[in-house]
């Protein structure tokens, strides 16, 4: 390894510390809070056209967020100590605000929520099914039958509280992440009072796209109609989305090249060196200039929903693609150069071993099984017609 | 109350009893008794062995080598500076640990050789190619007293 | 845009408006600088432990370094260092050499010659036990922290290994033991200077270059060093207030 080291680096600097697995954290609970944020679109902002995604939103949220802790422990040098951030956690930390925010998270704001929006279904389930599936929803009832329109009001009131709370939650969930890189004065790649937002935004457009990508999908495997409204919604909130955060990731590069601080040298041969097929290429071109040219034509230009369906089916996967890179840059490309900042080390991506690349593809495709599986148990197509008049 | 909070209440406040009862049995004993940290490690950060004992050791038995060290260059240097560390071989018993005792040229080249960042009044040093190729450097230095009886 | 819309969007940012004001007014009433970091570690009371390196005299023999490694076992190979050794060759047109081969442990070659040499130095480095150190704000568990004495130590007993602290160093003088899996640093040699003895790296170096002290102790070596020296320390500007104080430190060191 040391015959690829470029200038000089700190001795100890010669291997990366954080590697490919804390890539794929910020990118999952990124894609949880924004997958989040778009269904509270239709929930607290009642943008009532994306209705069809809103319980796909937030059951592709689950799916992902119960994978998110997977690349953390798995990456850390003693994984059975990781306990110790929920029971000692150190309050100067950003870090150790993780083990709270999750469960938080997890329990309060998407259980809690997927649980209110589905308990009349649940406890219709329950009666209906027979034999081992009847007992599987009866536990998930909690053992609360009453579904009195009343007690649905409450299930009303309390999951647009839950998303309200929810809001500010899923910023918390990926914006502490975005402190933990941000407030690093050590590395100057990492330190920026935007990164929090920057990864807020880059999250919301990873998020958007999976739920746009995920809906697509399902539609075409169960061969159901496309709600080209909705999509279309989608597609606008999407290139919002994008335009915010490429404004911002602009903004983050234009300050820095302008100030030219002490780092700038190193950084931009950074920049223009390793990462230059990552960011430039991967990042903006493929991640944001294509997707944002690709959705601003179709806003303006009138096109068949057939070559739309197509478009955002390609845009939203190289969106998806664009904000992985986005987290590689920041979380590798800050690590290439060295605190001297005068030299660069190199990064080794191994196929397998528990920081591989077969490894990240696991911890990306599980969250897709557990969404398959979650689809079956509660089928949003599958749920209950409301009594009531409702707007559907 | 509705039901479903009665219920959910009742759910919450079991898992986070759970929690703090947990809690109660992983938290170490000595955490937090100086600072966020467990108190203990203070203890054992302490206890780790040493390996090397000090000029003021060797001085015990060798005083003879301290007295010829002394007036000439070498008197900053500790013993086991040349020596390598000693606290095993001080506290050896029945047989005694032996000390390392380089002889090789390329020993003392790694002090001496001549290098652009290092300073004439502070340390002689010698161009290794020219000054006595491949000779032992003790052939003719005594280690411990370099100038003494020059041969 | 119906009254509904209008209503639930009004009152979610009043909601909001509410939250954030109020975050703001507690943040104001917290004592932000406790949370942050610790702003006044310093113990009066006991000794406040720090290093002092003479530049002038260091002659790059690396002693200090191999003495680190053989004192507390850390694994020479694949190469970590607790304490290493830099050399800064500035060549007459202004470029700047650095180099570090294994750290210093077998000497230094020169590899320019002298004539096209402006000034070469030599620079030990190692943990600076900073009064505010980043690396124990960040890590999330505890697992590293200040001695009453000012040493900053790990518990690798603790330790989960997230790396956090090896990040938030700005001297590169933290790694992860291959070993143990946990974070590893110089620890100022506390098993044996909590008994009178000199850190290792002290009690070989051949020119006297490394002096460490007490800072409480007027009368300790270190004192005389800082009051004697126009010392300085690595990266000011980071406000870490590092206890490493350097004589002849000259603005091309990293």
């Amino acid at each position: 390894m040391l015959s690829k080291v470029d200038g000089y680096i700190y001795p100890n600097e010669i291997e990366l510390n954080w590697s490919i697995l804390i890539v794929l954290y910020p990118y999952i609970t990124g894609l949880v809070a924004g997958a989040f944020i778009l269904a509270s679109l239709e929930r607290v902002f009642k943008v009532r056209v994306l209705r069809p995604t809103y319980t796909i939103a937030l059951i592709t949220a689950l799916a992902f967020l119960l994978v998110a802790t997977m690349p953390l422990i798995s990456h850390l040098g003693k994984p059975l100590r990781f306990f110790e951030i929920m029971i000692t956690p150190h309050l100067t930390s950003a870090m150790a605000i993780f083990g709270y925010v999750y469960i938080w998270y997890l329990m309060v704001v998407l259980l809690l929520e997927i649980w209110f929006d589905y308990r009349r279904d649940l406890v219709l389930w329950s009666q209906e099914k027979t034999g081992f599936m009847k007992h599987v929803y009866k536990i998930l009832t909690l053992g609360v039958k009453d579904i009195s329109p009343k007690a649905l009001k409450w299930d009303d009131r309390l999951g647009y509280a839950i998303t309200v709370i929810g809001i500010p939650s899923a910023f918390l969930l990926h914006g502490y992440v975005g402190f933990i890189f941000g407030s690093v004065k050590a590395n100057p790649w990492w330190s920026t009072v935007l990164m929090p937002v920057i990864f807020i935004f880059s999250a919301m457009v990873s998020g958007i796209a999976l739920v746009m990508f995920v809906y697509m999908m399902i539609n075409y495997i169960r061969k159901k109609l496309i709600d080209m409204v909705c999509l279309d919604t989608i597609a606008k909130f999407l290139l919002v989305a994008l335009i915010l955060d490429f404004a911002l990731e602009g903004l983050d590069q234009i300050h820095r090249i302008y100030e030219a601080e002490e780092s700038f040298q190193i950084l931009d041969l950074l920049v223009k060196g390793k990462l230059t097929y990552t960011l430039f290429i991967f990042q903006w071109g493929m991640g944001m200039l294509v997707p944002i040219l690709t959705l601003a034509y179709l806003q303006m230009f009138k096109s068949n929903a057939r070559l739309r369906r197509i478009l955002y089916l390609i845009s939203s996967a190289l969106v998806l693609i664009g904000i992985f890179f986005m987290r590689w840059n920041v979380v590798i490309g800050g690590q290439l150069f060295s605190k001297s900042l005068v030299g660069f080390t190199t990064f080794k991506l191994k196929l397998i071993g528990s920081e591989g690349i077969l490894m990240t593809v696991v911890w990306l495709v599980v969250p897709f099984l557990i969404l398959i599986f979650l689809l079956w148990l509660l089928p949003p197509w599958k749920r209950h017609p409301e009594e009531a008049t409702s707007d559907k | 109350m509705p039901p479903q909070i009665k219920r959910l209440a009742l759910l919450f406040a079991i898992l986070i009893g759970l929690f703090f009862v947990a809690r109660h049995f992983l938290v170490p004993k000595s955490f937090g008794e100086f600072g966020h940290y467990r108190g203990l490690s203070l203890t054992e950060n302490q206890a780790k062995t040493a390996h090397y004992a000090g000029e003021k050791a060797c001085k015990e038995c060798h005083q003879d080598m301290v007295d010829l060290k002394s007036p000439n260059v070498h008197k900053t240097l500790s013993c086991e500076t040349c020596h390598g560390p000693g606290l095993a071989h001080v506290n050896s018993t029945d047989s005694i640990i032996p000390m390392k005792v380089h002889k090789e040229r390329e020993f003392c080249e790694i002090c001496h050789t001549k290098n652009a960042a290092r300073k004439s009044d502070n340390i002689v040093q010698i161009n290794v190619k020219e000054h006595n190729p491949g000779e032992k450097c003790i052939e003719c230095h005594n280690p411990h007293n370099p100038w003494l009886n020059l041969k | 845009m119906a009254k509904s819309e209008v209503k639930s969007r009004r009152r979610f940012l009043t909601d909001a408006a509410l939250l954030t004001g109020g975050i703001f007014v507690a943040s104001g009433l917290t004592p932000f600088g406790k949370l942050l970091y610790a702003t006044e570690r310093k113990n009066p009371n006991g000794p406040w432990y720090g290093m002092g390196i003479d530049l002038e005299k260091c002659i790059g023999c690396g002693r200090c370094a191999d003495a680190c490694k053989s004192e507390n076992g850390v694994s020479r190979e694949p190469f970590f260092f607790r304490t290493w050794v830099e050399q800064y060759t500035i060549l007459n047109d202004g470029s700047v050499k650095i180099t570090s081969p294994n750290g210093g442990i077998d000497g230094f070659q020169q590899q320019v010659p002298d004539a096209d040499i402006f000034k070469s130095f030599f620079v030990p480095k190692m943990c600076n036990h900073c009064e505010k150190s980043p690396c124990i704000q960040v890590c999330p568990v505890g697992a590293t922290f200040d001695s009453p004495e000012g040493v900053v130590l790990v518990d690798p007993n603790y330790c989960i290994g997230c790396r956090y602290c090896v990040q938030a160093c700005p001297y590169g003088c933290r790694y992860i033991d291959p070993d143990s899996h946990v974070v590893d640093k110089c620890t100022l040699c506390y098993h044996r200077i909590m008994k009178g003895q000199l850190p290792a790296c002290v009690e070989v170096c051949p020119t006297g270059a490394k002096i460490f002290g007490d800072l409480n102790d007027p009368n300790s070596d270190l004192v005389k060093f800082k009051k004697e020296y126009s010392w300085q320390v690595l990266k000011p500007h980071m406000n870490t207030d590092p206890k490493v104080y350097y004589n002849g430190l000259r603005a091309e060191v990293k």
